[in-house]
């Protein structure tokens, strides 16, 4: 398969901090991959994702999707990219039609083509009937499905998403999960956070554990709890990886 | 990207449909601003018997000048002359107790023999003018008497305001000169056997010679002047919904998800724009019509837009401006609501302040009139006044709108430096 997104030792270091929060890291995600980004609390996984995103400079190294760089690239990559944030980016004000019918023009999304993306994908994730309410009348995993509707409207090639299922009933995590199994087998690459070990190990193909701003291990998940002395599941993997201590981290 | 801004319009626009406490703001309140700042300023230089300011005189006199200065206080029509409380002849210190305790605004003591004592004054003084010019027997003073000066004692509640205070010293000390002019005249007149025919009235008088539009006199009143100034200010405090919108898209994570759209923070900014300089016209128009169509009816003078509109909107529309660029910078600065609400009104009430809005410029300390010229508020005003009241043209307000305009290039410019240094972390 062919790499989308390459990095090639990238660093960060924010103004007055006393460590890098990412420390040299380099990773290949193929095309059409599930890559989940693991790890503790202040590991670097959203410095990470954040970066890739455009909205963190690195301080060294550098990286492409689908072969172009933020430098001069900035607007052809965000095309392509679609990013769910792990907070509600939502106005809760307007309904969630009118949520979508705004993110989706922003991508350039016109007329009858954005009315339909938009039916189709409520429908979908079983929002339909709730078209019309404000957002703010939402449960939290019907905001979830709404904060992620936002992200994928326009079909993006690779797609970010930083802890999609947190805080939400099983029934609307199943949904979100199997709804973007569905636009993996279209063409989306998705590259994902989450602490929901057993989550990530039944959802992604490929999984990187970062820990302290550096990747500890990489591969599929029955490879990882396959090398990993009496690992029987993801959860074994990582706390042998990064320990039992606690990370509360300001 | 049109199509991105008008989808940025249409969203503003549906924010503030949903915000009733922003359209509160946005417009119910410059309407009550405008009618409330309106009634009182205009009240206070009308003379209606309704509106007269009651003042205490205390009368130790009893003579013709005492009698004056009551006929004449009573006919200014702006006071009612209160000489019994409860029945009780008013004395000096009852006079002062009430000032001081702020029942009255003004007591007038008038002293004793004070009409006697200048009508002897004065009769000295001619006597001796008219036996030196040798035009009687006598050459000397019949009555040799020395006379004190008088002095009529004001007491003034010290909650009164100076401008008040001087208006009344001023009327009462031009009263008491034409009393002892007239005395002056009066006694040359008997003097002189009472033959001579001297013309008592003023020979130099003022003449207001106001400005003509079509050869037609247009006499500014107070809704000329204060419907451009609270228009300007309501206009202004559109700073506030603005901020907090934009504070708000930060802490709503919406900023941050635009941010990763192909969507440049200048088509953000853009469809703001819009949508608030809409919102200010709107504005603008509502005030427009409420002091041309409403202020007859509730008794205020109609503000007479004949031939203006068109530069009246020019105006507002770059003061709106202004507001904006004002309102996106401290939007994009600020990191909270209560942050910037707060520091949002009390910015545009110092920009008012020193903008003169509330004390014209002119009469600011000279500091005060040199910081005064920096305030956006002051070039909306002053193009304001020029079209409404001057009957300037099109040309002679570019300059005071250009200034406005550029300020508003200015402050977001700023924000967006601002914004794109606060991106690179």
């Amino acid at each position: 398969m062919q790499s989308i997104i390459q990095i090639e030792s990238l660093s960060k270091k924010y103004k007055d901090a006393d460590q890098y929060s990412l420390n040299n890291v380099s990773l290949n995600i193929n095309e059409g991959q599930i890559f989940g980004l693991l790890g503790p609390n202040g590991a670097g996984k959203t410095t990470l994702i954040s970066m890739l995103c455009g909205l963190v400079k690195p301080t060294s190294g550098h990286f492409t999707i689908d072969g172009l760089s933020y430098a001069g690239q900035s607007s052809k990559i965000k095309k392509i990219i679609g990013v769910v944030p792990q907070e509600y980016a939502l106005y809760p004000t307007l309904t969630a039609r009118e949520n979508l019918h705004y993110f989706g023009s922003m991508y350039g999304i016109k007329g009858s083509d954005l009315k339909d993306k938009v039916i189709e994908t409520l429908d979908l994730l079983g929002l339909l009937k709730f078209a019309d309410k404000q957002v703010h009348t939402f449960s939290g995993g019907m905001k979830r499905r709404v904060n992620l509707i936002a992200g994928i409207l326009h079909k993006p090639k690779v797609l970010f998403l930083d802890e999609p299922t947190v805080g939400v009933d099983v029934q609307s995590k199943n949904a979100i999960i199997d709804y973007l199994k569905v636009l993996n087998e279209s063409g989306t690459t998705i590259i994902y956070t989450s602490h929901h070990l057993a989550e990530a190990e039944d959802f992604c193909s490929n999984i990187a554990i970062l820990d302290r701003g550096r990747i500890f291990i990489q591969g599929t998940p029955s490879t990882l709890i396959n090398s990993t002395e009496d690992a029987r599941n993801l959860e074994d993997v990582f706390i042998s990886l990064t320990g039992k201590d606690l990370r509360d981290d300001i | 990207m049109i199509y991105k801004i008008w989808m940025s319009i249409v969203k503003e626009f549906l924010l503030l449909k949903r915000d009733l406490g922003g359209l509160i703001i946005l417009f119910i309140m410059p309407l009550v601003l405008v009618i409330t700042v309106t009634l009182i300023q205009d009240s206070t230089f009308k003379t209606v018997s309704d509106s007269k300011i009651p003042i205490l005189l205390v009368d130790n006199d009893k003579g013709n000048v005492s009698k004056t200065v009551f006929d004449n206080l009573e006919k200014s029509n702006l006071f009612s002359v209160v000489t019994k409380i409860d029945n009780k002849t008013i004395t000096e210190d009852i006079a002062r107790e009430n000032v001081y305790k702020g029942k009255f605004q003004l007591a007038i003591v008038i002293p004793k023999d004070l009409s006697s004592d200048l009508q002897a004054k004065v009769d000295q003084n001619v006597e001796k003018i008219v036996s030196s010019l040798g035009l009687t027997d006598s050459t000397t003073v019949s009555d040799k008497r020395v006379i004190k000066e008088k002095e009529v004692k004001l007491y003034f509640d010290p909650a009164v305001q100076m401008s008040f205070k001087n208006a009344v010293m001023s009327s009462i000390d031009k009263m008491i000169s034409q009393i002892e002019t007239k005395s002056i005249y009066t006694t040359f007149q008997n003097q002189l056997g009472g033959t001579s025919d001297f013309e008592q009235k003023s020979f130099i008088s003022f003449k207001e010679i106001i400005p003509k539009i079509n050869n037609k006199e247009v006499r500014p009143n107070s809704v000329q002047h204060n419907v451009p100034a609270w228009t300007l200010f309501a206009i202004f405090f559109i700073v506030i919904p603005l901020s907090i919108n934009i504070v708000k898209e930060k802490s709503q994570g919406t900023f941050v998800r635009l941010r990763t759209n192909p969507v440049s923070n200048l088509v953000v900014i853009i469809g703001k724009t819009i949508t608030y300089s809409i919102i200010c016209m709107i504005q603008f128009y509502m005030m427009v019509a409420v002091a041309v169509f409403l202020f007859p009816s509730i008794g205020l003078p109609s503000l007479n837009i004949e031939g203006h509109l068109a530069l009246m909107s020019i105006v507002a529309l770059f003061s709106g401006f202004a507001a904006i660029g004002f309102g996106i910078l401290l939007g994009t600065i600020a990191s909270t609501q209560e942050q910037s609400a707060p520091f949002g009104a009390t910015s545009v009430i110092i920009l008012a302040a020193i903008g003169g809005i509330w004390v014209p410029v002119f009469a600011m300390p000279k500091i005060m009139q040199i910081i005064a010229k920096s305030s956006p508020m002051n070039w909306g005003l002053d193009a304001f006044y020029d079209v409404l009241l001057r009957n300037v043209s099109f040309l002679e307000i570019i300059p005071k709108i250009s200034l406005l305009f550029l300020f508003f290039i200015l402050t977001t410019s700023i924000a967006l430096f601002y914004d794109k240094k606060k991106r690179a972390v």
